[in-house]
């Protein structure tokens, strides 16, 4: 089964980590990567740009509106993804555990909706 | 035997609905057959080729052909089928239980696929519409579908964690049936039952997990008290007032020898130190016959397994009826600094009763105003109501 594991933490903590617990951080993430890699459980994920970054898109009577920022403003905000192909929620939430994020912020475990 | 079918049919609903088609095709053919020999498998065999003939008829490609040809496959002979349907029925428990689902849908599956109560029973028991119920349940099968969550036993590294939410579940269900809201209604009561039922399930099924067998004890144990706990305006009786003789000693007795069989273990842990406290009090003949160090001695433990200011609160009883209502003062003034249990009436009202011990009827007094300020219920007001007449009168 594959899910969509969303990375969700405090923007602005992280963003003020020291620099070496940024590059802890960092090399955590590759170790991740490697071990899920091997595993056979990863099909790719992304780091996202901060949701200062992000612009939000609706189209409402045939108008396209554009504004700045994400599309909800959330305590917590999404800075990465991953797919996964896992064989239960179980391993799911086991691979989620493990992702460097999940420590001082939050993983969203979602399945995804195969459309065969 | 519900269990067994969902395991061979991966689907909860048709594994109900099976089951009971297999229970009609009984009474319509036993009366005229003759009851067979071994009516557990008759039945099981008459609801999984309902299954069989279920998924044939909705068969549209190689995966149905391929359900239907393992539901053929399955022929359990009659002496495999009970370690079969206990397995079966451990990796039902442990599915409902999972963490994924929320508390109300662990508990309302729990409760209509262990315990076989109906979605208007369940909704009775915990006041909300049968609609909702029946929403709850719809939801909670439909996450377990499409989240994945596996029917499994979990194993060895994760099954202590999800052994505690079993247990968790199982005593949140034995407490739902005494709740000040529980009242009269039987549908309530019957909660405790179930759970008490469902823990002995589960401590058969797992025979060397010294905590559900704790549970288990513990349940019996505080089962045991429970024609004594009302009066007749249905207000609670406090322990110390309780008439022993009502006590169900049956009850009592099943709960000491399964807490003897835990603690042979050698494996403490706080169900099983819970269990130990009311053993103290069901042991007691008479209230002032309590072993209060003991006791004491018991919250010291439970206060390091499960830190927790109501543990501190009750660990704080137990030390001023061990060692005098001074020392129990001590130790409720760090929880009041703590802030902890602010707006939790029973710590006033503990105060409340200490200072009335140590002969200070003013301060006590005052401790029992502000108990009644927070008591949530009104058998809890009258109470404490009582109490502060008898302090100022």
């Amino acid at each position: 089964m594959r899910y969509l594991l969303m990375i969700c933490g405090d923007e602005a903590g992280l963003a003020s980590l020291s620099p070496e617990d940024d590059s802890r951080m960092s090399s955590g993430y590759e170790d991740f990567g490697k071990e899920m890699a091997q595993r056979g459980v990863l099909q790719g994920g992304e780091r996202l740009r901060p949701s200062t970054d992000a612009t939000t898109v609706r189209v409402r009577n045939g108008d396209i509106i554009t504004s700045d920022g994400p599309f909800a403003e959330t305590k917590e905000q999404v800075g990465g993804y991953f797919v996964v192909d896992c064989k239960d929620l179980d391993e799911a939430i086991e691979v989620a555990s493990k992702i460097p994020g999940a420590q001082s912020g939050s993983i969203e475990v979602r399945p995804i909706w195969e459309m065969t | 035997m519900v269990a067994t079918l969902i395991r061979a049919t991966g689907d909860w609903d048709v594994a109900e609905e099976c089951t009971q088609d297999a229970f009609a095709l009984a009474l319509e053919r036993w009366p005229r057959d003759g009851i067979p020999r071994n009516t557990g498998a008759w039945l099981t065999t008459a609801a999984r080729n309902r299954a069989i003939d279920r998924a044939r008829r909705a068969a549209t490609g190689a995966a149905k052909l391929q359900e239907v040809a393992v539901l053929s496959s399955r022929n359990d002979a009659p002496d495999d089928e009970d370690s079969g349907v206990a397995d079966d029925r451990l990796r039902l428990i442990f599915t409902c239980c999972h963490p994924a689902l929320s508390i109300e849908a662990q508990v309302a599956l729990t409760l209509r696929t262990l315990a076989g109560l109906t979605t208007a029973e369940i909704a009775r028991a915990f006041l909300v519409p049968e609609a909702t119920m029946a929403q709850r349940l719809v939801r909670a099968k439909r996450k377990i579908r499409n989240a994945g969550i596996p029917y499994r036993v979990p194993p060895g590294h994760m099954l202590p964690e999800r052994t505690g939410a079993v247990l968790g579940v199982l005593y949140l269900l034995f407490n739902e049936g005494y709740s000040a809201t529980a009242g009269t209604d039987l549908m309530r009561q019957n909660l405790s039952g179930e759970a008490v039922r469902l823990g002995r399930v589960l401590a058969r099924l797992m025979p060397d997990e010294p905590e559900a067998l704790g549970l288990l004890a513990l349940m019996l144990l505080h089962d045991g008290r429970r024609n004594s706990r009302v009066d007749a305006a249905g207000d609670l009786i406090p322990l110390e007032e309780q008439d022993r003789s009502r006590w169900d000693r049956a009850s009592i007795d099943e709960g000491l020898a399964v807490l003897a069989g835990a603690l042979r273990r050698a494996r403490p842990g706080p169900y099983q130190v819970q269990a130990a406290i009311a053993a103290c009090h069901a042991t007691a003949a008479r209230a002032d016959e309590t072993d209060w160090v003991e006791i004491a001695a018991l919250y010291d433990r439970l206060a390091v397994m499960v830190p927790s200011p109501v543990v501190e609160l009750n660990r704080a009883v137990a030390v001023a009826m061990a060692e005098g209502p001074r020392a129990g003062l001590v130790l409720l003034e760090s929880l009041e600094v703590s802030g902890a249990l602010a707006g939790y009436h029973l710590l006033p009202a503990t105060r409340a009763d200490l200072l009335r011990r140590l002969d200070r009827p003013v301060e006590a007094a005052e401790a029992y105003r502000q108990a009644l300020e927070q008591a949530p219920t009104a058998a809890e007001r009258r109470y404490l109501a009582r109490r502060l007449a008898e302090t100022t009168g």
